[in-house]
């Protein structure tokens, strides 16, 4: 019986020969990660039960990515906890703000994670390095704690769900468009404790962001885990990055899936999800007049260098609509760095937006752009529940990055179209 | 293990950042945890909970987010079990790891309004609405995560095999 890409990587880390789904595993880890708000609470549960060393200090990602730079004296104190540990034990991955960016950008972006590794981490996107053909999913911070010590973690087998993506992409459509369409098709739980293999020759022309932005969501669609099987796009990714061999792995032509779905891209058209889940997604062409407050641009999602040019693309030599806030945050400092070299960065001030250091920020309603009571903004986030952006009476609405660019000029939800474009 | 509170329910989907705010996480003490727990349906959750009483809600419970902080402070607030249709995995293992036991089933969040006395058998699998005298079968809990209870969580079950 031939297996999924997910059950073969899974197997492979149990020390077995094949897995079926549902069967109850111990897995060996290649990269565990943990942030400034997850790592803390493990940190205090390995000392709790008196573990002396970490199983692998080459194999242990901390990234102060969340509250910083200090939001506030107890997030100090967090990050204080993750610098001093990873001081104490060797971590080779803790990177000192100026150099960490979000996590789920920075680990690709430094070769620390790769092709057919298990990956484990404290945070719900963690699945994101599944468009690399890892298997990653996330953990609590007990679950870190425990695989920090063990190097080991217990994992049920999931079923794997395929998902066929065909068809030419219109214009402004991207990855984010298809995962927000492919949730809003199947809800927020239609995808629970399953693997989301993404699939499909519309896929190939999907560059590593739009394939990141996709896996990111997995979650959003309660699975465990998204996945890509690598190819040409991800091998000239990786190239350049690993350091260390890496695996590719592909499914089997008769491997099973509890489920097949299948989409025309061509049909597809820029996605907005609406208050107050992902799920609740409509085209751009049936928003109506939706007036915003707030446009930020960034996250682990759609806060690549890709996403910065889409974004500089339209508003190139324009302007941001008066009495509302543009936030544009590079995902990471050589993210940063390449949006100032390319002269985005220019583009993006003289259309009056603030530029933010490499951190989530708003997207968490953390800092850097929370929103008041009755405040309304347009994200390239991935959740907008009730207060996700910060009081419970605000509203976030979910784009890709053209259509959060062109509704920061229209003050309005809107497309590049209407500009134009 | 029986357990035996008052229920207080709550919808489908409930997310882990209605459960507790991110603006909380910058501490990882539970008694301040479960001040601001649920605050973001219902600011008054805490004050209404008494000591053994339990949650009863519909599908997806826990959906979102992996702050483990959302079952610690559900657990601090002095809930002992979560009864839903159907559970988000991060929070299922978070739960589970904590020794905070949740139990699935389709029937029973229809047959129990906030205020039913409910008892549960967890080793019997059984749900009992005392108010309303009704009971119900629940999925049966995975011997793996039986073992994590009694050990009460996850770390002293690792101290315990670290021997
Ligand atoms: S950018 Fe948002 S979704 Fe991504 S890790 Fe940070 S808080 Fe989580």
């Amino acid at each position: 019986m031939g297996m999924t890409i997910t059950e073969k990587i899974l197997a492979e880390h149990a020390g077995l020969k094949e897995v079926q789904p549902g069967e109850l595993i111990s897995a060996r880890v290649d990269l565990a990660l943990g942030n400034d708000i997850t790592a803390p609470l493990a940190i205090k549960e390995f000392r709790k039960i008196g573990a002396r060393r970490v199983f692998d200090p080459e194999k242990i990602a901390l990234i102060p990515d969340h509250f910083v730079p200090s939001r506030d004296i107890k997030s100090a104190e967090l990050s204080k906890l993750l610098r001093e540990f990873s001081r104490e034990h060797g971590i080779l991955h803790y990177y000192e703000i100026g150099e960490a960016g979000i996590e789920h950008a920075l680990l690709p972006e430094k070769g620390i994670v790769l092709p057919g590794d298990l990956v484990i981490g404290a945070d719900s996107h963690t699945c994101t390095y599944g468009a690399l053909g890892a298997f990653s999913t996330g953990v609590g911070s007990t679950d870190l704690a425990a695989v920090m010590i063990t190097g080991e973690i217990w994992l049920k087998v999931p079923e794997s769900m395929k998902f066929i993506y065909y068809g030419k992409r219109k214009r402004w459509v991207y990855g984010k468009d298809l995962i927000l369409f492919t949730i809003g098709d199947i809800s927020v739980d239609g995808a629970l404790y399953k693997a989301m293999e993404f699939t499909g020759e519309a896929i190939l022309s999907l560059k590593m962001s739009d394939r990141f932005a996709m896996a990111n969501m997995a979650v959003e669609a309660g699975a465990k885990n998204g996945i890509f099987a690598p190819d040409e796009e991800t091998l000239q990714y990786v190239k350049g990055r690993a350091r260390r061999p890496f695996k590719c792995y592909q499914s089997d032509t008769d491997a099973n899936y509890c489920e097949i779905k299948e989409y025309d891209v061509s049909r597809i058209e820029p996605q907005v999800a609406f208050p107050h889940l992902p799920s609740n997604v409509k085209g751009i062409s049936e928003v109506g007049n939706i007036p915003i407050d707030q446009v930020f641009i960034g996250s682990c999602t759609n806060g690549w260098i890709e996403d910065l040019r889409i974004a500089a693309e339209i508003l190139k030599g324009r302007r941001k609509a008066p009495y509302l806030r543009l936030i544009i945050i590079p995902s990471t400092p050589e993210i940063y760095n390449q949006a100032l070299q390319e002269g985005l960065i220019d583009i993006f001030l003289q259309a009056g937006a603030v530029i933010g250091p490499p951190t989530c920020g708003p997207c968490l309603g953390g800092h850097m752009g929370v929103l008041a009571k009755g405040e309304r903004a347009i994200a390239t986030t991935n959740r907008n529940f009730i207060g996700r952006m910060g009081d419970p009476g605000s509203e976030v609405y979910l784009s890709n990055p053209a259509i959060a660019a062109a509704s920061s000029i229209l003050g309005r939800i809107g497309s590049p179209e209407e500009l134009g474009l | 293990m029986f357990l035996k509170g008052r229920a207080h329910t709550f919808g489908d989907n409930i997310d882990t950042d209605i459960i507790i705010p991110a603006r909380y996480l910058n501490t990882t003490d539970p008694s301040e945890l479960a001040i601001h727990c649920m605050e973001g349906i219902d600011p008054d959750f805490p004050k209404k909970v008494s000591s053994g009483d339990i949650i009863v809600a519909g599908e997806n419970f826990g959906c979102g987010s992996s702050r483990e902080h959302a079952p610690v402070s559900i657990k601090a607030c002095g809930i002992s079990c979560i009864i839903a249709k159907s559970f988000a995995r991060i929070f299922y293992r978070n739960a589970f790891n904590l020794g905070l036991p949740l139990l699935e089933s389709k029937e029973a969040p229809d047959n129990i309004e906030t205020g039913d006395l409910v008892e549960v058998d967890l080793p019997g699998g059984k749900i009992v609405n005392i108010t309303k005298g009704m009971a119900f079968s629940i999925k049966p809990i995975p011997s793996f995560m039986l073992e994590l209870l009694e050990a009460d969580g996850l770390m002293a079950y690792i101290k315990k095999k670290m021997g």
